[in-house]
């Protein structure tokens, strides 16, 4: 019994000063290759699945190009892995992937999806010095945190609401404004600095209201804000509540023009406001949007996403892959896959993506994000316009 | 003033439906001392068939008369709730009749969540649209503007109450169930079978509560399988601040809790200076029960019986 124990330790032993003198051996025959590990987190379960399962997509591809472009980095050529996590979407999941990337010792992460799993994650990435890029994060808090290795490739709520109030004020002609919000941290953000948008544009916030995101009877606080006599009404919240609110404006003969961010912003409202729903009265504005000679870029990118990932472009597919490229063209520049090196260097990246040129503020946040605005005309959704 | 008007009109439109929901809960209430926490659930049920059954119609005959569907549909959602109730008092209720009124009180949370969870799985956990089946033109009745869907509430809930009252006070049903809520054993013994006069009075409080989830959902033109809860606990606190176990009172406490919530809501920024938001209106609400309840323990029209204490 004894004698076969210490038999079998010693036969581990041997097995394990051999594999090291092959790895040794490896490793001498081959100085300069290196490889380096990516990590991608998103939600590739539950029921955004089909959103995170498109954003692995982008990030695969990036992948697959960057190794078939020969990238040499300290003069070694460099193979890049993507290590994909799934967050499910959910908070506590999100942590353990960021956890586990970490342990992995990815040199960069691209996620999450979700802002309610990108915030607490990036504590995990910034307290082990790894860079994190967000495809779609859009929550002001993510980048706010105070930590240098936030980044996002996406326009903010704030630019969001900020851009909705200007366009209230001089282009809708808004004279007395009204805004409710649903007091979540996304719709109390979102209206906040619509707000802050109407003021600086020299408009007049003339009532604010308050309800929650289960609520369903509006017609007390509508009844208050139809005493101030609005001409647009703004609503911080999501399509579920702010459908009915729509009706009941009807109800009570409110003729308002009506915005919110993107969470009205779907095609689940067309539905949920009926006629209420009306002609260019309602408008609603989401991230991201490209202009000018992107918009050929882009194009041509869906179509190569399409021929070599064989599924169509769903959403920020694009944005993720932007972030790689992003994220592997400061390393060329720093000349090393080391992020406390290449780190600053990503901070003040200029790089010509498929969604525009991306360069970050001082916070991480990317300057001049385009957001899309869009109008509902004969129960359709139609973009308006893209803005910078 | 106009302002003033048509905030009462809104109170008064949401207190109805908070006393129609009110009355089931005091019905079974008078009746066994039981708080039958499924009830908010088995509106949503409701709402939920005639949802269904809107649907199939669409499907089957789309120029039916819109006011010949909403008729169908309650008329389907009706039976249904009534079965439902009679199947939850039978497996839920009956077995703790004579185990400590804690126990009932638990099964009633239970199959709330049974019901909840069930309705989940049915029709999806996201908001369903309800159709509009009334003409959405409001009327204007002393500078207030009321929807005919508003009106229509007024109505089924002065009807229901109107017609529950006489069914109390004036048949042998009505004879026999306070005459079980007095003493179910005496009763028993004048002839009475206590154990069916209990299911019948759930079967009408469902038969209710499926009226009203016919008329919440199109009211609000949005139907989901978290609709009954909340309603459920407001409806709840109106019966005890009209007096559990009375029918005026469950009315009265409906219609006031429904006033104090739209001024509550409509002023509670102005005056407050703009310290609270109108996501406080619930502080109205509850402190006019605490102050009832202290002044008055047994509700607004609640009578002192002392072998109930």
């Amino acid at each position: 019994m004894f004698a076969t124990l210490v038999k079998a330790s010693v036969a581990k032993k041997l097995l394990l000063t051999s594999a090291a003198a092959i790895a040794v051996a490896v490793a001498g025959c081959a100085p300069k290759d290196s490889t380096v590990k990516i990590g991608h987190v998103g939600p590739l379960t539950g029921s955004i699945a089909h959103l995170g399962k498109d954003n692995e997509a982008g990030a695969k591809l990036a992948i697959a190009d960057l190794n078939k472009a020969d990238i040499k980095i300290d003069g070694k050529k460099v193979t890049f892995t993507l290590i994909s996590e799934d967050d499910g979407a959910d908070p506590k999941q999100g942590t353990a992937a960021a956890q586990k990337l970490v342990d992995a010792k990815v040199v960069g992460v691209i996620g999450h999806l979700n802002s309610g799993t990108t915030i607490p994650a990036s504590k995990i990435y910034s307290d082990a010095g790894i860079p994190q890029i967000s495809p779609s994060a859009t929550n002001p808090k993510y980048t706010q945190q105070g930590f240098k290795t936030t980044f996002r490739v996406v326009a903010n709520d704030a630019t969001l609401g900020g851009v909705l109030g200007k366009y209230a004020v001089n282009e809708l002609k808004g004279k007395s404004i009204a805004v409710i919000d649903d007091r979540t941290a996304y719709g109390q953000g979102v209206a906040d600095e619509f707000v802050k948008g109407v003021e600086a544009a020299g408009g007049k916030v003339v009532d604010r209201q308050f309800t929650t995101d289960k609520a369903t009877d509006f017609m007390s606080i509508l009844t208050a804000i139809r005493a101030k006599k609005p001409d647009v009404v703004f609503f911080g919240g999501m399509d579920a509540v702010g459908g009915p609110m729509l009706r009941q404006m009807d109800q009570l003969k409110i003729n308002a023009k009506f915005m919110g961010g993107d969470g009205i912003c779907t095609g689940e409202l067309i539905k949920l406001a009926d006629k209420a729903l009306g002609n260019s009265r309602v408008f609603c504005a989401e991230a991201g949007g490209v202009v000018g000679p992107y918009e050929k870029k882009m194009a041509d990118f869906k179509e190569r996403f399409k021929k070599e990932m064989g599924a169509d472009v769903n959403l920020y597919s694009p944005y993720v892959y932007d972030a790689v490229m992003v994220m592997v063209e400061s390393m060329k520049k720093a000349n090393s896959t080391d992020p406390k090196k290449y780190l600053p260097e990503l901070a003040k990246i200029q790089y010509e993506g498929v969604i525009g040129p991306i360069a970050f503020d001082d916070k991480g946040d990317i300057k001049g994000g385009t957001l899309t605005l869009f109008t509902y005309k004969d129960g359709k959704r139609e973009a308006l316009k893209v803005i910078q | 003033m106009d302002t003033l008007i048509q905030q009462l009109m809104n109170g008064l439109v949401l207190g109805s439906v908070y006393a129609l929901v009110a009355l089931g809960y005091t019905m079974v209430y008078g009746i066994l001392q039981l708080i039958n926490f499924a009830h908010g659930d088995v509106l949503m049920i409701g709402a939920m068939v005639s949802l269904t059954v809107l649907g199939i119609i669409k499907a089957v005959a789309p120029s039916t008369p819109l006011v010949l569907q909403l008729v169908i549909a309650t008329a389907v959602a009706v039976p249904v709730c009534m079965l439902i109730a009679a199947a939850i008092e039978r497996i839920a209720y009956r077995p703790l009749r004579n185990s400590p009124r804690l126990a009932p009180l638990i099964t009633a949370i239970g199959v709330s969540i049974i019901l909840q969870t069930l309705a989940m799985i049915i029709w999806s956990p996201n908001p369903r649209v309800y159709p509009d089946l009334l003409p959405t033109t409001p009327f204007e009745i002393g500078g207030a503007l009321l929807a005919p869907k508003q009106l229509l509430i007024l109505v089924v809930a002065t009807l229901s109450m109107a017609g529950l009252l006489l069914l109390i006070n004036k048949t042998r049903l009505g004879r026999a169930m306070r005459a079980v809520s007095e003493n179910p054993r005496i009763a028993n013994l004048m002839g009475v079978n206590p154990d069916r006069i209990i299911t019948a009075t759930f079967m009408l409080g469902a038969g209710l509560a499926a009226i009203a989830g016919v008329l919440v959902a199109m009211n609000y033109n949005i139907a989901q399988f978290t609709m009954g809860f909340l309603l459920g606990l407001k409806a709840f606190t109106a019966a005890v601040l009209g007096g559990i176990g009375n029918l005026g009172g469950a009315v009265a406490g409906g219609l006031l809790l429904g006033i104090i919530e739209a001024l509550g809501a409509g002023y509670i920024g102005d005056l407050t200076g703009g310290f609270l938001g109108s996501h406080y209106q619930d502080i109205f609400a509850f402190a006019v029960l605490i102050v009832v309840l202290i002044f008055r323990p047994s509700g607004l029209l609640g009578e002192r019986v002392a072998d109930r204490a």
